[in-house]
């Protein structure tokens, strides 16, 4: 997280806000993140529905459509910002090619008229001119790298021939189509079967291993962030709550919202580990006041909270958007 | 395949079977073609004499006996007027509305489609609004009225497109036009609400992360899905034009089709024509219904075939 003047991240996210102007107001759904990625690394974006972690992934693509807007900051990829007049233009290039990104939703994510190889073999014959015929080699070495059976067969199929864990490799596979440097995987399991969801994930991990490329795990499952990630960025009602290493943060969470989710966490290390989820529900994101976000829910807050808290520096580079933090 | 095509053909074979049914009932029932024939100062025995003829005094099940196993020999009945077999009659004007037909439906699919497509690619706009306003113009204007209108201003107004009849292609643009605009409302509309219901789904989203061109997410990705319920409607459509439409249509434009057929059969109570006339189009919209059954087929692979 340093900048130490050599080392440009892969990825930086800064001050990042996005609106949606809608008929019943403007919902502000991202308001000032700030985070990088560096190459290899895997960083875990967590927080409940709705805190803002799609927009923010979108936003990262440039794929946010009106009424959205990226109202402010900076998305830089590679050191270079992708939201200036030539950043528009790259960001078309780099998409899908060095960017890539897998949806929540195997089921709805596919295009349901085409087969694989055509889906996949689209992204190589796009970004690498490839012709058909190599494209569809290549997608049967792509459908047997994410573990799909007799991928020479499965090529040909359709997406609704496949199962719902199927689908997901076959979307991981088009988005390492063109061995991206960043993968963004949002809530990639979320849909899936408990079995089939640890099965995603470790072939996640181990591609990741293998290809050496970046993660960014997007989830509300700290569950899953918890084995898999080297850093954590949670998030709520649009804001970074606190930011660190993935140990630091789960064994001693800074912002009482982190402690209020891993106590919502199922935990398989602590057999009497009992859930109580968080009171309250989640922000209206319209107008919403300039303060900490989760103050209203939050059990320890007190008359600063309504100001915007800034992010306090704790060891390890860990940091904490929580005037209480760190207070006993 | 095999299955799904006798499924087909049997189910074809009713609904002609049952048309033929309300066909021979209806002619039977309403009018008395003997009156059209005879002149009027006919006496009752040569009434009488004619109705013995043609079989109209002879039970109507024994009646409709022998009309279905003629039908069955491909005897269609001969016409009381022009004392021709009436099938013959018919096939002669079939070429006429096909290329009315066609000619209109393709016109109306070719402005409905990237009309809608337009609309939906921005929901609101001007294009939009004006998209909307059109097809609801198309929807409310009836052909014949249509036809008159552009008869008015092309033909006489103008003088550049002839009124009626037919030759070159200038005499089918006006026909095709009137049979096409309120189609073309009708499609654009579900063009444009199946475009922008298409838009909204999550694989249009897998394909604008993969980096390839606007048009390409647009025009391959999304279209394709939405054409499924356009090519519902147009097969709607192509049925409709021939079983009903080109009957004001070619009656306006006095168009020689089968639908001027109908028109003039019916004023001059020729049973046993319109009897034919109604069973080749019962045949045609059967013919029109397996077409479309196999385009789904061919455009959606989830539907199987069998
Ligand atoms: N297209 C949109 N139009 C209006 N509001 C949106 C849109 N997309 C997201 N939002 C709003 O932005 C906020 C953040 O959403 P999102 O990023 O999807 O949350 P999550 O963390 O669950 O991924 C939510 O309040 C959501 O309602
Ligand atoms: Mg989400």
């Amino acid at each position: 997280m340093s900048e130490s003047g050599h080392r440009v991240p892969l990825l930086e996210v800064e001050k990042l806000e996005v609106s949606f102007f809608t008929q019943h107001g403007v919902v502000r759904a991202v308001r000032g993140t700030t985070f990088d990625i560096a190459r290899g690394e895997t960083v875990g974006l967590v927080g409940e529905s709705g805190s803002g972690k799609s927009v923010t992934s979108l936003a990262i693509l440039g794929l946010i459509d009106l009424p959205g807007k990226i109202t402010g900051g900076d998305v830089r990829w590679k050191g270079s910002s992708l939201l200036n007049r030539a950043g528009l233009k790259w960001v078309k290039q780099v998409r899908g090619k060095e960017l890539a990104i897998v949806f929540q939703d195997p089921m709805t994510s596919l295009n349901p008229l085409f087969t694989l190889r055509w889906q996949i073999g689209e992204v190589l014959r796009h970004h690498l001119g490839m012709g058909r015929k190599r494209a569809e080699e290549r997608v049967v070495e792509l459908l047997d790298l994410v573990g799909i059976p007799s991928p020479r067969e499965r090529a040909k199929a359709y997406p609704h021939e496949l199962s719902g864990g199927q689908r997901q490799r076959a979307l991981i596979a088009m988005a390492l189509a063109c061995e991206p440097e960043l993968l963004i995987a949002d809530e990639p399991t979320t849909a899936l079967d408990v079995t089939i969801q640890a099965q995603i994930l470790e072939l996640i991990g181990e591609i990741q291993q293998r290809l050496g490329l970046a993660v960014l795990l997007v989830t509300h499952d700290l569950g899953v962030v918890a084995g898999v990630c080297d850093r954590v960025v949670v998030m709520y009602g649009g804001k970074i709550m606190e930011r660190g290493s993935a140990t630091d943060v789960f064994q001693h969470p800074g912002h009482p919202y982190t402690a209020g989710l891993l106590r919502s966490t199922p935990r398989i290390d602590l057999a009497q580990h009992r859930m109580i989820g968080i009171d309250g529900s989640p922000p209206n994101m319209i107008d919403p006041p300039p303060g900490c976000p989760f103050a209203p829910r939050c059990p320890i807050a007190f008359d600063r909270c309504v100001e915007p808290p800034p992010f306090i520096p704790a060891p390890n580079g860990r940091e904490v958007a929580c005037w209480r933090a760190y207070d006993t | 395949m095999g299955r799904f095509a006798i499924g087909r053909i049997v189910h074809g074979v009713v609904v002609v079977f049952c048309v033929a049914i309300v066909v021979f009932a209806t002619s039977r029932l309403v009018g008395d073609p003997v009156g059209v024939i005879l002149p009027f100062e006919a006496t009752h025995e040569q009434r009488a004499a004619l109705r013995h003829q043609l079989g109209f005094d002879r039970p109507i099940l024994e009646q409709f006996g022998e009309y279905i196993t003629n039908l069955a020999r491909g005897d269609f009945g001969t016409s009381l007027l022009q004392d021709r077999p009436t099938i013959s009659i018919v096939l002669e004007h079939l070429p006429a509305t096909f290329e009315l037909v066609f000619a209109g439906i393709a016109l109306a699919i070719l402005i409905a489609v990237p009309l809608g497509v337009v609309a939906a690619v921005r929901p609101g706009s001007l294009v939009d609004r004006m998209s909307v306003s059109l097809s609801l113009l198309g929807l409310s204007v009836p052909e014949f009225f249509l036809g008159i209108l552009l008869i008015l201003f092309f033909a006489v107004e103008l003088g550049v497109l002839p009124a009626s009849g037919k030759g070159g292609i200038e005499h089918l643009i006006l026909p095709a036009l009137t049979l096409a605009l309120p189609a073309v409302g009708r499609l654009t509309m579900i063009a444009r609400s199946s475009m922008i219901d298409q838009l909204g789904q999550a694989y249009v989203q897998t394909a604008k992360a993969k980096g390839i061109p606007r048009w390409r997410v647009v025009g391959i990705h999304a279209l394709r899905n939405a054409l499924i319920p356009v090519l519902t409607l147009s097969g709607w459509e192509l049925m409709r034009a021939l079983a009903g439409y080109a009957v004001t249509v070619e009656t306006v434009f006095a168009w020689p089709g089968v639908g001027y057929l109908a028109f003039q059969a019916v004023r001059e109570q020729d049973v046993f024509l319109v009897q034919t006339i109604v069973l080749v189009v019962a045949v045609l919209v059967v013919f029109v219904n397996v077409g479309i059954d196999i385009l789904y087929r061919v455009v959606d692979p989830r539907i199987k075939l069998g």
